[in-house]
């Protein structure tokens, strides 16, 4: 009975010792937290959180001035992310900053457009060019769908279109479980 | 015939049932024209073609339709007749989603044939010629994957491989092709390896293809240039990455091409292509596809002239049988199942595949994985495809990148032996794109992060410009009245750099 | 007229196998082996695996309601009754039936269904179960009848049902319990080996004739069975060439006990083994290798069990290690 003792303690002790190493030598490097959280939020810069853009969002929650679940254009998959780094348990977008959608792209309707580069000053990444009482265009691959244009727009001439569409943009959807539990279940007396 | 070839393994594989016989008994049929061809812009890998006829507008056989767009291919009408539209219609693929399409009204009386001029001195001819003329057939790769073949010819080559090694159960066109057109697919190779500059030539065929086999000899018989080897039987050995480890021991580099190694591999339909455009001046407009399959009353193998609904091709095989229960286009084990037969043949198309109940995947539910190691052992690029499915199913890309996904070439070896019959290839389906999406996700918003960072930094720029301007002009405003006595060269050099930052910011802003 | 179908992910053609048949074809190729068990120690081995599967039936189907999955796919792969025949092969053949209840609740209840059910198992359950009805009830567990000399069935009814303690007069030290017992009373490994005939070789032969049928059915791979065969060796040769007089054989340590059974039913479970075929190969030998050391100087006469349930806890980790290299990347 000793020696089984002795043999448990020792295997304990060993496979401790091999834990400890293993999360020491696997562990993240630690960047700025502000930094990493930044590279996870999806820099929409809609400003939805709350705050003037994802930067100023990222070094709140550093901070620990906000939530995790704040940024609808992150998603779930985003809060799911912010939660794995921080360390923490995830929890469902609050509703109050609003809800996850596809993604979108702006359209101006040159013909609307009157060239009074409102939306110019509005875009928060530069993605619109125009100049002054001239027709104004969005560039597409600038463009974050962030929706901040539409609203300053006098004459209505900017709409969000799904930014994948069509065949070039189908995508196969995630495999639905074959493992049909309701039928089965239900057929239980 | 060269000294015997050594040949080498690839990781996994598995014999499959052949079911070859079923469009190999009898020898290939042309396909007679159906009333209507539909012909997708994009039926190559790369951008859609753009059409160069218009509705009303009458068409000739091998006239082009439709030219390429950057990396593209051209698109030639297989017969004469009237372009009623081009519109939006019915393709394969596995969204069911309409794609731009030019529909003709076939009347072969409409018109004599428009072919390239042949030339049949090629051997004198310039390669860059030869590629030009293989461009402008509109050759793509036949084998499956419709990569535009002059695109494939830019590199040096050492060796050229002509892919014969037809592995998927079912398929038999390249056997059939090999066993009536041996001597084309010969010329072809011969063209592409002047193109390339490659010095040994090298055609692969399965040892079970007997037919095929013996007519690759005939047509070699006293010539030493290309090499006939018989490789073993297993699937997927017609993969072109698995192909090229057997005949050279090499393996091509994770997201690397053929050519890094010196090898340069095309189907031999392609290469029969490739004389037809040279040797004849025929465009690519018709293919060697099998029609077959337990659901069609009478497998074959025909020649058809691209465009052909499927609809019409499996007519021509004697119609469905009446337990007929998925339409694929492709093989039973990397072929997309289609909604519906009212969708064309296209130029990557090799096989119509119609399969009974009884030769299909059950419904079955799926069990979890059991972690039987049995998709390991046959997966032949050496991935552990059961630790991808854990890590697609718990959505942990970067795991699921670490797994080198990107490396699974879907031959669908594993979902077909995994005991548990989880659906893996949908799931590494879905977990590509979904990955190509991220990376494009995170493309798009590393460029906003950039741009947002610079737009920050030019409003904060202007602020301080403009607080500058005014105090400067706060400052002067004294100073003019005091008597411009201190130094007035200096102020209006300071006025007019001030107003030409001015302007320059608003340039930016404009720009 | 154009026709619609159905659409369905590729590969179309058939799957290979399945679950069913997969553990089918185990409890199939364990059957030369539960031939000769029966024959040498009686009904009892039978009676004992029949316990056992009406257990694991009866908890799996308990559990697999408790927890809301469909009965009819999971009761029929015949995951439970292979479990449950693993289990019962190691106990001796009149053993009270509540030690198969015990076990089972061990294996079906804790080490299979908390863990998630069927495929997330991290430990063998059948090993679970044994190991702790061993440490929980070693009396019970010690005595094995004599080979030549099966007992009557009353007295086997008797000890199983009744409660009745037929193994205090009948029961026989088995040849490792005698070894390590000889062992402990100074005398050397010849004079503990007296009394062997070498007959259980005849018992790992039969194991091994259905190992063998079941790597040719591709249902299990060379890697398990020559990783433990390279483990036992790399222990026990040195011991025994050290000293030949304290130490056993190898051969005699790969005909005696449950290795032949561990080698090629138990450690080739996939589950909880490795998955990767370099994985595999270390899974077997450290199976190998701790049984040998668990004989040689742990506190029981038999090591598979705790072998594989250490070597279970590895198998992430050796997994990881050993990932293949994939198809083109660096060597
Ligand atoms: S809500 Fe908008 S601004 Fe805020 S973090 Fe998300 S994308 Fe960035
Ligand atoms: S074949 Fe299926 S059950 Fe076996 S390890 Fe692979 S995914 Fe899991
Ligand atoms: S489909 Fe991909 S993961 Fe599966 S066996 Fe083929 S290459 Fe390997």
């Amino acid at each position: 009975m000793a020696t089984a003792v002795w043999v448990l303690g020792l295997l304990g002790v060993a496979l401790g010792a091999l834990l400890g190493w293993v999360a020491v030598r696997f562990r993240r490097a630690g960047a700025p937290l502000a930094d990493a959280i930044d590279k996870v939020l999806p820099q929409t810069q809609c400003g939805q959180c709350g705050f003037p853009g994802c930067r100023p969002y990222a070094e709140a929650i550093a901070r620990g001035d906000a939530d995790i679940n704040q940024c609808p254009p992150g998603g779930e998959a985003g809060i799911r992310a912010l939660a794995e780094l921080l360390g923490r348990e995830p929890k469902p977008l609050s509703a109050d900053h609003g809800v996850e959608k596809p993604k979108v792209l702006a359209v101006i309707d040159e013909a609307e457009c009157i060239g009074c580069t409102k939306c110019i000053q509005a875009c928060p990444v530069d993605a619109i060019v125009g100049a002054p009482k001239r027709m104004h265009t969005v560039l597409d691959a600038e463009c974050t769908g962030c929706e901040l244009c539409i609203a300053p727009c006098p004459v209505d001439c900017i709409t969000m279109v799904p930014a994948r569409a069509g065949l070039a943009g189908w995508r196969p959807s995630r495999p639905l479980p074959r493992l049909t539990a309701l039928v089965d279940a239900a057929r239980l007396p | 015939m060269n000294a015997p070839q050594r040949l080498f393994a690839f990781p996994g594989g598995l014999r499959l049932p052949e079911h070859k016989d079923a469009a190999t008994r009898a020898p290939s049929r042309a396909c007679p024209l159906p009333p209507r061809l539909v012909l997708p812009l994009s039926q190559h890998a790369g951008q859609a073609a753009r059409p160069e006829v218009a509705p009303g507008e009458r068409v000739v056989r091998g006239q082009r339709i439709a030219r390429a767009e950057g990396l593209g291919a051209h698109l030639h009408a297989p017969a004469a007749g009237v372009v009623v539209a081009i519109e939006d219609h019915p393709v394969p693929h596995a969204s069911g989603l309409p794609a731009p399409c030019i529909v003709i009204d076939v009347d072969p009386a409409a018109g004599e044939a428009a072919l390239l001029p042949a030339l049949p001195d090629w051997p004198a001819i310039e390669p860059a010629a030869l590629r030009a003329r293989i461009e402008d057939a509109g050759i793509v790769g036949l084998g499956g994957a419709a990569f535009p073949t002059a695109g494939k010819l830019g590199r040096p080559i050492d060796l050229l491989v002509l892919n014969g090694a037809e592995c998927e159960p079912w398929i038999a066109c390249d056997e059939m092709l090999l066993r009536e057109r041996a001597p084309a697919v010969r010329d072809g190779g011969r063209i592409l390896a002047r193109i390339v500059g490659a010095s040994r030539i090298v055609l692969a065929i399965e040892d079970r293809m007997h037919g095929a086999l013996a007519a690759a000899r005939e047509a070699l018989a006293g010539a030493d240039d290309i090499a006939v080897v018989a490789v073993p039987t297993i699937y997927p050995e017609g993969g072109e990455r698995q192909l090229i480890r057997v005949l050279t021991g090499a393996e091509v580099p994770s997201g690397g091409l053929p050519a890094d190694l010196g090898v340069l591999c095309h189907n031999v339909g392609t290469a029969a292509a490739v004389a037809d455009a040279v040797l004849r001046g025929l465009p690519l407009v018709e293919r060697y596809v099998s029609v077959t399959g337990a659901g069609v009353a009478d497998p074959v193998t025909l020649r058809a002239a691209i465009g052909t609904p499927i609809e019409w091709l499996v007519a021509q095989a004697g119609g469905y049988r009446a337990d007929a229960e998925r339409l694929v286009m492709g093989g039973p084990m990397m072929g997309r199942a289609l909604p519906t037969d009212a969708v064309p043949l296209v130029k990557a198309a090799n096989c119509v595949l119609v399969l009974t109940a009884a030769e299909l995947r059950d419904d079955a539910p799926e069990l979890p994985c059991i972690r039987c190691g049995e998709c390991v052992r046959v997966c032949p690029a050496r991935l552990l495809p059961q630790q991808l499915h854990w890590h697609l199913r718990a959505g942990d890309f970067d795991e699921v990148e670490a797994h080198a996904l990107r490396d699974c070439i879907e031959c669908g070896l594993c979902a077909h032996v995994c005991p548990s019959h989880i659906p893996l290839v949908e799931w590494y389906r879905w977990g590509k794109t979904e990955l190509r999406v991220r990376a494009e996700d995170r493309r798009r918003s590393d460029l906003a992060r950039e741009r947002f960072e610079a737009r920050k930094a030019r409003l904060e720029r202007e602020d301080a410009e403009r607080a500058a301007r005014l105090a400067a002009r706060r400052a002067s405003a004294p100073a003019a009245t005091a008597g411009d006595a201190d130094d007035p060269v200096a102020a209006a050099l300071a006025r007019a750099e001030a107003k030409k930052r001015g302007a320059a910011t608003e340039d930016a802003d404009g720009a | 007229m154009a026709r619609e179908f159905r659409l369905g992910g590729a590969p179309h053609l058939p799957a290979a196998t399945s679950v069913r048949t997969v553990m089918g074809k185990v409890l199939l190729a364990l059957l030369p082996g539960v031939a000769l068990s029966t024959a040498w120690h009686g009904p009892g081995v039978l009676l004992q695996a029949a316990l056992a599967c009406a257990f694991a039936l009866l908890l799996e189907a308990a559990m697999l309601r408790l927890r809301g999955r469909p009965l009819r796919p999971f009761l029929g792969d015949l995951s439970a009754p292979l479990t449950a025949v693993l289990f019962a092969l190691c106990l001796p053949p009149w053993a009270p039936w509540w030690i198969a209840a015990v076990g089972m609740v061990a294996a079906i209840v804790f080490a299979k269904h908390l863990y998630g059910g069927l495929g997330y198992n991290l430990f063998n359950p059948a090993m679970v179960g044994y190991a702790l009805v061993l440490v929980a009830f070693t009396r019970e567990l010690s005595g094995w009848p004599p080979l030549d000399a099966p007992i009557p069935p009353g007295a086997l009814l008797d000890g199983v049902f009744g409660g009745g303690v037929p193994w205090d007069a009948m029961a026989q030290a088995t040849p490792l319990d005698t070894l390590r017992d000889q062992l402990g009373q100074g005398r050397t490994v010849a004079e503990a080996q007296a009394g062997d005939d070498g007959r259980s070789a005849w018992l790992a032969l039969a194991w091994t004739l259905g190992g063998l049928w079941l790597l040719q059915q591709r249902v299990i791979h060379w890697h398990v069975p020559v990783g433990v065969l390279a483990g036992v060796l790399a222990v026990a040769l040195p011991l025994w060439l050290y000293d030949t007089g304290r130490h056993a054989s190898p051969w005699f340590h790969l005909t005696h006990g449950a290795l032949a059974l561990g080698a090629f039913f138990i450690a080739t479970d996939p589950v909880s083994g490795a998955a990767t075929p370099r994985g595999r190969l270390l899974f077997g030998a450290g199976v190998g290798a701790m049984t040998v050391l668990v004989r040689t100087f742990g506190a029981y006469p038999d090591g598979v069990a705790f072998g594989v349930l250490l070597m279970n806890a590895c198998a992430p980790l050796l997994d990881r290690w050993l990932k293949p290299r994939p198809f083109g990347h660096a060597r």
